[in-house]
């Protein structure tokens, strides 16, 4: 017994066919759209590796049910380019090489993003505590917090 | 199954199996070529490590592409090696392409560990590039007529001076060259070099921002099946019954169930079908526990219980003699984990008698050993494709996803199987970093110098890679199990256990004991708990000897480079100013006593509530001639970030049946508003051999921070983690 749940990501609209409405989005995303961009960290909500935006709001898609994303807009971060260009983030993250293994990278964007949304100047304080969801284990943190300075003053231009 | 929308489909069938191994420089010839290899069978290749071809091939488009042995793993190997070729071939870095491992294509290189990867591959992939530019040139010379002198390459091009051009692939007719490696080929002069030395980006970030195919888990084949694992309930649980047609009603969508012995794994199209099961067997499944892990008493009085095989690692002078004036000293490091933050996942498939496997294990080539012998196949019949996962830090489940998903495969055979290990699956079960009590002892002699130095260090295995099939975590579960192979190669236990300064007499004695929680490599191996003692211990006698910590440090020194690390740390943080409650601890390595030079210091603020907040760290590094600058700090930023993560932070935990840290929430580690500013001063120096720096700054950090600790509050922290200050 499938339904269909229409959900639109990245600007296109996707009806998609689920046997259990409670699949997480996570699982939607990746297998039945082929992105990568979210990754599988936890399924927990405690790592924000399968960060997205749901309604412009940085949500760890491991946790969000298929249904409950049914009617809303999602971003994820294969969204955020326009054509080739970079969005100032991406941008940012490859200037000055916030990453090591990368799979964090994914989490960082996106939450950098959703803080430069809310205020387009974030302190320190602003960034540590709107980045506080997001682990990384290789330790490039200072590397994401300058990538999300530089991508602030950026946008602001 | 699912019905897809149509543009998405033809974008998932566009990109199904192409993933791209290879380190492509250049945005757009990132497609085909190297990832469509990924389905048909691997190259037939020529894989003597002592010849040129086994190590780089000229291609038709002008292009260069090397082969590694070894993996990427976050640290940026596969930049550094493209340096060192594209440096000797006098090529753009952007014509350069680079293959990971994977059997059968690239040469053996063993395991990705030890931060040998300069040393070795890149050396090799260096002098492979400038031997080939050498026999380039010559037939360029033979074919054109002229003296090889009056030639020079550039950009996969011969060229005459102000005359004819012809190029690499044309010279060699299409064919590779037939060659041996020149040890002695002549390197390009360091005053030339273009590539060499730079801070050269990691191109595979710009993928990865866009959220491209990068990684293991990114891997898609149609129509591929999800795989799930159910772990039993303790160590030594044995299964005593799975309900198979209650799964089967509570989940539907379940394809296979395998069950050998007390190894379960379930297959479903669906990805969530898979979870669901496991979940439900998690719930549903009875074991018979037999092995009681002892729990109410300290580690570290459980482990000076435990039995150990007591045995002598390093003597050097005269034999240790306890007096009155002996100083002592003993420390204490849990266990912690490697904390990947992308559990281990293996895809494999079994079909016309061949097993394919994509693993991001750090050594394909015994993996492959291992994993035949588990199933029962020739080493030919399986074939290891290496592909990147998230970092690993060390021996994680990375071999031990493969080995379950080949069990899988060989039970379900004819499609492409993806398996996931859980969050808890890798918090519960990945081999950790040994506990381990260091005691120490040493003299002063009458100028304040070290004359003695005794150190007795416990520990676990560090070293249990799957060398052979029953190290594989699955082997030990099986129907007809096999039983891990006793510990070897002791030597990660004492690594740095013998302080690197000028001492007469040095002994340390090892104790190796079985514990309660399986052991493996971990990043630096016993070196972070060794240096943590030493270097909190030389805090603890330059105190006695009425030196300050760097000045005790550099008078036992008679190592240049050494003092240069030193010397230099102080400098810099000589002008940071320090306010109450605050202090600055120093530690220092020479990472394995022979190879990177590391010192780093810590600044930190003790509160009134005993509370520690790390404000800085500053890393001063010596790794000889440096090959990419900014892999060099970014591997030693992250060193220092992850060893205070440890330090501040780490333990696993666990009850009488299991672990119980088995998510971030029960292994929490440092998150943004606990992470210091970090600073690295690098010392490059060109004559010197090039060495790996990935795991020269844990040892130190963790000291830099307890002797920080120490001078902000006047309490000397002698077990690990330090969360906060005991009042």
């Amino acid at each position: 017994m499938k339904e269909t749940i229409s959900i639109r990501v990245n600007g296109r609209q996707h009806n998609i066919q689920v046997d259990d409405a409670k699949t997480p989005l996570l699982y939607i995303l990746r297998n039945q759209l082929a992105l990568n961009g979210p990754k599988f960290g936890c399924g927990q909500g405690q790592c924000s590796a399968c960060l997205i935006l749901l309604d412009g709001q940085p949500v760890s898609s491991c946790m969000i049910p298929a249904s409950t994303a049914a009617g809303k807009e999602i971003v994820t971060i294969e969204g955020l380019a326009k054509d080739k260009n970079l969005h100032p983030v991406q941008e940012a993250f490859v200037e000055h090489q916030a990453a090591q293994c990368g799979y964090c990278l994914n989490g960082m964007v996106i939450a950098a993003v959703a803080i430069l949304s809310e205020d387009p100047d974030p302190g320190e304080e602003v960034i540590n505590q709107g980045m506080q969801r997001v682990l990384c284990r290789c330790g490039v943190h200072n590397r994401v917090k300058k990538a999300i300075d530089t991508a602030a003053k950026s946008l602001s231009r | 199954m699912e019905k897809v929308v149509s543009s998405a489909r033809r974008k998932f069938l566009k990109r199904s199996g192409s993933l791209v191994i290879g380190i492509p420089f250049l945005p757009g010839c990132l497609s085909s070529t190297e990832g469509a290899r990924t389905n048909v069978e691997p190259l037939q290749r020529d894989l003597d490590p002592t010849f040129v071809k086994a190590w780089l091939e000229i291609l038709k488009d002008g292009t260069i592409r090397i082969f590694t042995g070894k993996m990427e793993l976050g640290q940026g190997i596969s930049v550094a090696v493209a340096q060192v070729a594209a440096e000797e071939l006098n090529t753009d870095i952007n014509k350069v392409s680079v293959r990971l491992a994977e059997t059968e294509v690239t040469p053996d290189e063993g395991f990705t560990v030890g931060s040998n990867s300069i040393e070795t591959s890149a050396m090799s992939i260096r002098y492979a590039a400038a031997t080939a530019r050498e026999q380039l040139l010559q037939l360029a010379a033979k074919q054109l007529k002229v003296t090889a002198s009056d030639l020079h390459v550039k950009d996969g091009m011969v060229y005459q001076k102000g005359g004819k051009t012809i190029s690499f692939y044309m010279l060699l007719d299409g064919k590779q060259l037939d060659v041996a490696l020149n040890r002695k080929a002549k390197i390009k002069p360091k005053n030339q070099r273009q590539w060499v030395g730079k801070p050269i980006p990691r191109k595979e970030l710009e993928l990865m921002v866009r959220g491209e195919q990068v990684f293991i888990q990114d891997l898609r084949f149609e129509g591929m099946v999800h795989a799930r694992i159910v772990r039993p309930a303790s160590y030594h649980a044995t299964l005593k019954k799975v309900n198979e047609d209650a799964l089967r009603i509570a989940v539907p969508g379940i394809h296979k169930l395998v069950v050998n012995g007390s190894f379960i794994g379930l297959i479903a199209a669906d990805e969530y079908d898979a979870v669901k099961g496991q979940a439900y067997l998690k719930k549903n499944t009875q074991w018979s526990v037999k092995h009681q892990l002892r729990v109410g008493e300290s580690l570290q009085q459980q482990i000076e219980a435990l039995p150990n095989e007591q045995e002598s690692a390093i003597e050097k002078g005269n034999a240790f003699q306890p007096s009155k004036e002996t100083i002592k000293a003993t420390y204490f490091k849990p266990y912690i984990m490697h904390g990947s933050i992308g559990p281990s996942c293996a895809l494999a498939i079994f079909k016309d008698g061949k097993l394919t496997i994509w693993s991001h294990s750090q050594g394909v080539y015994p993996l492959r050993k291992a994993i035949s012998a588990l199933v029962g196949l020739t080493d030919e019949q399986v074939h290891i494709k290496g592909v990147p996962g998230a970092g690993c830090y060390g021996h994680n489940g990375a071999d031990d996803v493969a080995a379950d998903v080949a069990i899988l495969a060989m039970a379900y055979p004819g499609k492409h199987i993806r398996l996931q290990w859980s969050r808890s699956d890798e918090h519960g079960w990945e081999p950790f970093g040994s506990a381990m009590i260091m005691s120490l002892q040493a003299k002063l002699n009458s100028v304040g110098k070290i004359s003695d130095w005794y150190g007795e260090i416990w520990s676990d295995t560090h070293t249990a890679r799957p060398r052979a099939a029953s190290n594989l975590l699955a082997a030990q579960y099986l129907s007809e199990p096999l039983t891990p192979q006793p510990p070897g190669w002791k030597g990660g236990s004492y690594r740095n256990a013998a302080p690197y300064y000028h001492i007469p007499n040095v002994n340390i004695d090892i104790r190796s004991f079985k514990g309660p929680l399986r052991t493996s490599a971990l990043r630096s191996l016993g070196a972070y708990a060794n240096i943590f003692a030493l270097e909190s211990f030389m805090d603890e006698l330059a105190e006695k000897a009425g030196k300050d910590p760097v000045t005790f440090r550099i008078m036992n020194s008679t190592d240049e480079r050494s003092v240069a690390v030193l010397e230099r740390l102080r400098d810099i943080t000589s002008k940071d100013t320090l306010s109450d409650g605050e202090g600055v601890g120093y530690g220092f390595t020479r990472y394995g006593n022979g190879a990177a030079y590391c010192s780093v210091a810590a600044k930190l603020t003790v509160t009134v509530n005993g509370e520690i907040k790390l404000r800085k760290l500053w890393a001063v590094i010596d790794a000889g001639e440096v090959i990419n600058l900014d892999g060099l700090k970014n591997q030693t930023e992250g060193g220092m970030i992850q060893a205070a993560s440890w330090t501040l932070k780490e333990a696993v935990k666990y009850d009488e049946t299991h672990v119980t840290s088995l998510n971030w929430n029960s292994y929490p580690i440092l998150r943004f508003t606990e992470i210091p500013e970090v600073h690295v001063t690098v010392i490059d120096r060109p004559s010197e051999q090039p060495v790996g720096a990935g795991e020269a700054a844990q040892g130190p950090t963790a000291a830099a921070i307890a002797n920080a600790v120490y001078q902000a509050s006047g309490k000397r922290i002698r077990s690990l983690p330090i969360p906060k200050i005991p009042s």
